[in-house]
């Protein structure tokens, strides 16, 4: 391969594996999943996954379509349940702590695991209460008011909307709907934000914006997002995970984890000759 | 020319005639509805005027006058044989009774049972018969319904205690039943016309089921739902044939004096006046016609109002 460079293969994996580290932090993987394995009914939709995405980084999943990237998203805020027939194997750990299973409650994880999804869906509320609904059935006593203008703020939107708070968030265009939903989800403090194809409804500058938006927000968040666009994924995210559809599977689509690297090690120089082909055009 | 032009028969004039055809033939079948309509109005116009037949416009202002004496003298007199005197207090206290009572107990059960079959119900073999089961009591005949009621509220299978005889909560717990299907399908026709992004979107920011439901779902489902239960007691208003069943007595001279009283209904009392042998009566029945049909334009312009109120709320 042409575009190799002997240095980066021998660059050590971001993650330590179960290595203890020093700091208040023991683990730096926010989200650790272990033998993930998702059923639609009889069939299997993700095998074996092992994955675990780093704290306060973005962490983009890329696939060709059907290779389970929003499945595995979905998993982390338990959105899969309300599929009927969704059944899910192994185990989610969210800050050591287990999320899988019956033991946990996904409404409780649901605050502190955000989505934004594919195409901008704002309530057909006025956009001051978009952002209040989720702090106020959270059970939110603060300022209302502030809790409303940080969230604006952060999310690169306060400029453009304070003078029409109370006006419909539908009145808004396309990618000041979706960054109106990333504040909708900031305002309920979210630890980590799951973004499913947040882009793919807008045109290149509000697109732009978004990704300005992501890369100001991973200070303090840890960000996982899912894009067909394979330049996106290579100039937001620091990890890339590649999956891929199991050629073995017959009558539905199984996605498998093909390669999880740094995101420019994982486009300059892929370990897994699946990877390599989708990235380069061949498959996908 | 182009070597797949032998192949292609575009009959072209064929094809564009067969547009305007077609939209000719459904505007005259819009217009049957509509024609249909105006000259019953008129026709049930003319007949509460007493068969005036000279021409209106020499008199327009004499034969309004004359109209709305008799519509007064209707509303406000109570049933009598004597065509002079008579009208239709009693029956329309009475509907208006039932509307109340229908409004108060069967929408929110009519709501409620929408709600639970979409939104909390789990998909499986029980909902899918309860849900064939609906449809199908949507169709049957209101007769039926009126011996039911009979069955069930007016004589309580012969338990003394619980038999409501034939009193106006009979009448409404019967007219509820009627109505009922039709509630539980619109609301959850309604309700699944709620984008299921909107759902999954506050799901998403931890709310509960309950949170989505009330906080959402209800708020964007509410026009479909008002419309649903205001088309459903405006069937009320019409029905006659469980009320004949049930007990809503013709000749009632006195108001109900509360839910347990003996009733009588609009659409009874017109019937009544209908089979009437003097002409004169025939003047009577087209006024009460007229009432019926001027409670039910105003429910469904109501009803209008309050969808494009709320739609345009959000």
């Amino acid at each position: 391969m042409s575009l190799s460079e002997p240095g980066l293969d021998q660059r050590p994996p971001a993650i330590p594996d179960d290595e203890p580290s020093s700091g208040p932090d023991p683990d730096p993987a926010v989200l650790r999943t272990r033998g993930l394995q998702v059923w639609y009914g009889p069939s299997l939709a993700l095998r074996n996954i092992d994955i675990a995405f780093p704290r306060h980084k973005i962490t983009a999943l890329i696939g060709p379509s059907g290779s389970g990237k929003s499945t595995l998203l979905r998993c982390f805020n338990r959105m899969n349940d309300l599929i009927p027939g969704a059944r899910m194997e192994g185990e989610i750990r969210f800050d050591g702590e287990l999320i899988s299973g019956d033991g946990a409650d996904p409404v409780a994880l649901r605050r502190r695991i955000g989505m934004v999804f594919q195409k901008p869906n704002p309530f057909p509320k006025s956009i001051y209460n978009n952002i209040a609904w989720g702090a106020r059935i959270n059970g939110y006593r603060g300022d209302m008011d502030e809790l409303v203008e940080r969230s604006l703020r952060r999310a690169a939107l306060w400029d453009e909307v304070k003078s029409k708070l109370h006006r419909s968030g539908l009145e808004l265009s396309g990618g000041q709907q979706q960054r109106l939903c990333i504040a909708r989800t900031l305002a309920v403090e979210p630890e980590v934000i799951l973004m499913d194809e947040p882009c793919s409804a807008l045109d290149p500058i509000s697109t732009a914006r978004v990704e300005d938006l992501m890369d100001d927000l991973k200070d303090e968040y840890t960000i996982v997002i899912v894009t067909h666009n394979m330049q996106q994924a290579r100039r937001v995210s620091d990890m890339t995970a590649c999956l891929m559809p199991d050629e073995t599977a017959v009558g539905h689509r199984t996605g498998v984890l093909a390669e999880f690297s740094p995101t420019d090690v994982l486009f300059t120089n892929p370990r897994d000759q699946r990877t390599e082909a989708y990235i380069t055009g061949r498959i996908g | 020319m182009s070597r797949g032009d032998a192949l292609y028969h575009p009959n072209r004039r064929l094809r564009r005639s067969l547009g305007p055809f077609f939209g000719a033939a459904c505007f005259l079948a819009t217009l049957t509805g509509v024609v249909v309509l105006a000259v019953f109005l008129a026709s049930i116009f003319f007949a509460a005027l007493g068969g005036t037949v000279h021409p209106v416009w020499d008199s327009l202002g004499q034969a309004i006058r004359d109209f709305l004496t008799l519509m007064s003298r209707l509303i406000t007199n109570r049933q009598s044989s004597n065509p002079a005197i008579a009208g239709f207090r009693v029956g329309l206290v009475g509907t208006l009774w039932l509307l109340g009572l229908v409004a108060v107990i069967g929408i929110p059960i009519g709501i409620g049972a929408g709600v639970f079959l979409e939104e909390y119900a789990p998909s499986g073999r029980l909902k899918r018969i309860i849900q064939t089961n609906i449809s199908n009591l949507a169709g049957v005949p209101s007769i039926v319904y009126g011996i039911l009621g009979l069955a069930l509220f007016v004589r309580a299978f012969g338990a003394k205690g619980l038999a409501l005889g034939p009193s106006l909560l009979a009448g409404a717990f019967t007219l509820g039943l009627l109505i009922l299907p039709t509630i539980v399908i619109t609301t959850q026709e309604a309700l699944r016309a709620v984008p299921s992004s909107l759902r999954q979107a506050a799901l998403a920011l931890g709310a509960t089921r309950w949170q989505v439901v009330s906080g959402h779902v209800l708020p964007a489902a509410l026009p479909g739902i008002m419309t649903g239960a205001i088309l459903g007691l405006s069937r009320v208003i019409g029905e006659t044939a469980p009320l004949l069943m049930v007990g809503a007595a013709g000749s009632i001279l006195r108001l109900p004096k509360g839910v347990l009283d003996r009733y009588t209904a609009l659409p009874v009392e017109i019937y009544n006046y209908a089979k009437e042998p003097d002409r004169q009566f025939q003047m009577i029945t087209a006024g009460g016609i007229l009432i019926l049909m001027l409670l039910l334009l105003t429910m469904n312009a109501a009803a209008i109002v309050i969808r494009n109120k709320f739609r345009r709320g959000r």
